[in-house]
């Protein structure tokens, strides 16, 4: 059975950190996977969206919509953009931060209020995590992503390890142990 | 050793295997990291050659030398190139050369939706299609042989969600071909009317001969099915969705060369099925192969000819059943695509905002100048049109438009094909005004070094083309250079060159804000109690500057302390650490 997962962010955000690590992952588990990403213009601050797939044979490298198992999202107003994708029964990984797209700042639109409720009203399987605050408390805001990753490993039936082997094969040395303070932060939020 | 690879990585990885020894690419989204993969191999000489017809050239150049070779460019590039191709296709190679080209359906990058295998018929080439990164490596590799077995450049055509999707690949050893000889053959590559009258019948054989060659390749398979009541004949990245979707259910045929196409394969496959149906992405190319055949099918009467396709909507498309998701009732504002925080281009495009300017625009990062609040431009076409159209529009208002009208183009578009519109105002005279952004690298497809850099593809120290004497020894007398982070300064030249009784050029100097060596400074503070919400500072459009409960605010995991919405406050509440100067 194939399982479908999307990260969702603003571009810059780190996400191709993230499905770099989850590939490495998967692959070391035996499993056939494809990685989707974007590149070129729309990575420029715009809404970005990376697919992770895996499973027995994988065809499709995208997911579409009521298809994903997992969203994670780097940024709220993504996590909602994206939530069509989400199975009925998926599940949702999201920073609670917030970057205002073009159209706030300048005014034309407003940035939808109480999204993390709206969510849940809809008896979403949601996490909800300060993924800047703990990046932060890890040593850097560049490590939200890893953050995230932290959270959503605990909807896998993984062991830790595997998850840090990932890590050390993804990150380079000198910045390992600031991730692996962010992946544990991030794994204790739930 | 199984593992996972981007598809444009897996090519590079086969074109190296194949013993590949010259690589001349200019860069376009999706095709880049071919390129730059390629340049990681030190057995491959490896350049970004400044566009794609010299790409090809090059490539051609050293096939006739008795090596392999590639060239790479994106859907759009090969317009450029189409001039070597046409004939490269008549003269045939030496030693393989392979072209890649990578569509873009969905436009995620591009300016347009062209469908590349229209080149691969009308230049009478053949054209091989992966599915995945397993196949772009195979099918890169397996490229030279059929372009040394048939004495004919080969296609390796890409799309978005092939070169930038992960799959597993399992890389094996590079083999390293003697350089074949080089005989001076007059009738074959000098291309005059009686050398080429003499080619164009070998090349109709090729293809006749290439055509039974498509019977049999494994490249086309058919994959058996269940129920024989549907049959599909598909490739690329719709074979994915078409898996997906109907799985081991209705026989497919799956085509790895899309040019040219095999005949009695197609025909075969048609009488084993009740009903044929054709999902290809774009254009209906297999589509019209199937009909001058004769064979009725479902195809473009049922899937779009625009976008990209999914797995949801062949399922529609089919009649099979589409999951539901979550719904969520709320109004999502669109997150487009902005000019990045410290942006060079930001000053100078608010300089043609408020001078009211008519901007014929070009292809890079700065067709974002477009965007609202900005919307500092007017024409974006193709790569290098800016100057040719500022010129045209110029002239078709008998010079009056002169004194408000610009044309943008970055330093790469510039080398790229931007030299020849400049030529054009120089000789022709219009009193043009032309704005060079040089942001001292390729920006868009994610910082490739060309002519004017110094730098090569690996990063070491290259030649180095100067704009200004460039320009000058071009004709133009008036070559002035601006700081764009200097609003004043900006002003001043802009009014300045669009008055002058001749041409001009202005050079906007200052490297992308996401170059590594450029360092960012301390963010700018907003004093409350000075502003006045007034929202001057909301003019430039800049994501790390915002209103929060009626005062101007700077994120500051953003703001790189650029100054430039400094100079716009009137009322000195903004300040920054090193004012307007961040050298």
């Amino acid at each position: 059975m194939t399982k479908n997962m999307m990260i969702v962010g603003v571009g810059g955000q780190g996400s191709l950190l993230a499905s770099k690590l989850l590939g490495h992952l998967l692959l070391t588990q035996g499993y056939d996977v494809k990685v989707s990403e974007v590149h070129g213009m729309s990575q420029r601050g715009g809404s970005v969206v990376t697919y992770v797939r895996w499973g027995d044979k994988v065809y499709s490298p995208i997911v579409d919509k009521g298809e994903a198992d997992y969203i994670v999202s780097f940024e709220l107003l993504e996590a909602a953009r994206y939530l069509d994708h989400l199975k009925t029964d998926g599940k949702l990984v999201t920073s609670t931060q917030q970057i205002d797209p073009m159209p706030v700042i300048t005014g034309a639109a407003e940035y939808p209020s109480d999204l993390v409720d709206k969510i849940k009203a809809l008896g979403v399987d949601i996490a909800a995590v300060d993924a800047l605050t703990l990046s932060e408390e890890a040593g850097s805001s560049k490590t939200a992503n890893i953050v995230l990753l932290g959270c959503l490993s605990n909807y896998f039936d993984f062991d830790e390890s595997v998850w840090i082997e990932a890590m050390e094969a993804c990150i380079a040395p000198r910045f390992i142990d600031m991730n692996k303070k962010a992946f544990a932060l991030g794994r204790n939020s739930k | 050793m199984k593992t996972l690879m981007l598809g444009n990585a897996a090519a590079a990885r086969g074109i190296y295997e194949a013993g590949c020894r010259v690589v001349s690419s200019y860069p376009g989204t999706p095709s880049t990291e071919i390129t730059e993969e390629c340049a990681k191999y030190d057995e491959i000489y490896c350049e970004w050659a400044p566009n794609e017809k010299v790409a090809m050239e090059v490539a051609f150049g050293a096939s006739v030398a008795g090596r392999r070779s590639f060239c790479g460019m994106k859907h759009v590039g090969l317009n450029v190139a189409a001039d070597p191709l046409f004939t490269a296709s008549y003269t045939g190679v030496n030693a393989g050369m392979v072209i890649g080209v990578a569509d873009d359906a969905g436009m995620h990058s591009s300016q347009n939706e062209q469908d590349s295998r229209h080149y691969a018929i009308a230049a009478k080439l053949p054209m091989l299609e992966p599915a995945d990164s397993a196949e772009a490596y195979e099918f890169a590799k397996f490229a030279f042989e059929l372009s040394e077995q048939f004495d004919t450049p080969v296609f390796l055509k890409m799309c978005t969600r092939i070169a930038h999707s992960q799959s597993v690949v399992e890389p094996g050893e590079r083999v390293e071909p003697a350089q074949k000889e080089y005989k001076k053959d007059i009738a074959k590559y000098v291309m005059m009317p009686g050398n080429a009258i003499r080619r164009h019948p070998i090349i109709e054989q090729r293809t006749r001969d290439l055509i039974e060659y498509a019977e049999t390749t494994p490249l086309n398979r058919v994959e058996e099915g269940r129920d024989h009541k549907l049959g599909i004949i598909t490739s690329s990245t719709s074979y994915q969705y078409v898996k997906e979707v109907c799985g081991d259910e209705y026989p497919i045929l799956k085509l790895g060369m899309i040019n040219p196409l095999p005949v009695k394969k197609i025909k075969d496959f048609a009488a084993s099925v009740s009903l044929l149906c054709v999902v290809e992405e774009l254009d209906d190319i297999i589509e019209t192969h199937c009909r001058k055949l004769g064979l009725a099918l479902a195809g473009k009467d049922v899937f779009p000819l625009e976008g990209e396709f999914s797995q949801n909507l062949v399922a529609e498309k089919l009649g099979l059943p589409v999951p539901a998701g979550v719904k969520l009732d709320d109004n999502i504002p669109a997150r487009p695509p902005v000019m990045c925080p410290g942006c060079p281009h930001r000053g100078l495009f608010y300089t043609l905002s408020r001078n009211k300017c008519t901007v014929m625009g070009d292809i890079g990062c700065y067709t974002l100048g477009a965007v609202a609040p900005l919307s500092a431009m007017d024409v974006t076409l193709c790569m290098g049109a800016s100057i040719g159209a500022a010129h045209g529009f110029n002239k078709a208002n008998d010079g009056e438009s002169e004194n408000r009208t610009v044309a943008v183009i970055g330093d790469s578009t510039f080398m790229h094909s931007g030299m020849t519109g400049l030529a054009n105002v120089a000789y022709n005279q219009s009193n043009s005004t032309v704005i060079i952004l040089d942001n001292s690298i390729t920006g868009m497809t994610g910082h490739q070094q060309n002519p004017t850099t110094g730098y090569n593809i690996k990063g070491d120290p290259a030649g180095k083309i100067d704009l200004e004497p460039l320009c000058r020894s071009m004709g133009i007398n008036r070559v002035v250079v601006v700081d764009p982070y200097d609003l004043e300064e900006c002003d001043r030249v802009v009014k300045e060159e669009l008055a002058a009784n001749e041409p001009s050029v202005i050079i906007s100097r200052r490297p992308c804000a996401l170059l590594k060596y450029v360092k960012p400074k301390a963010p700018v503070r907003v004093n409350p109690d000075k502003c006045r919400s007034c929202r001057a500072c909301m003019r430039i459009g800049c994501p790390a500057v915002a209103i929060k409960d009626g005062k101007a605010h700077i994120d500051n995991t953003l703001c790189v302390g650029c100054g430039v919405c400094v100079q716009l406050c009137k009322f000195d509440a903004f300040e920054n650490e090193g004012g307007t100067e961040n050298d």
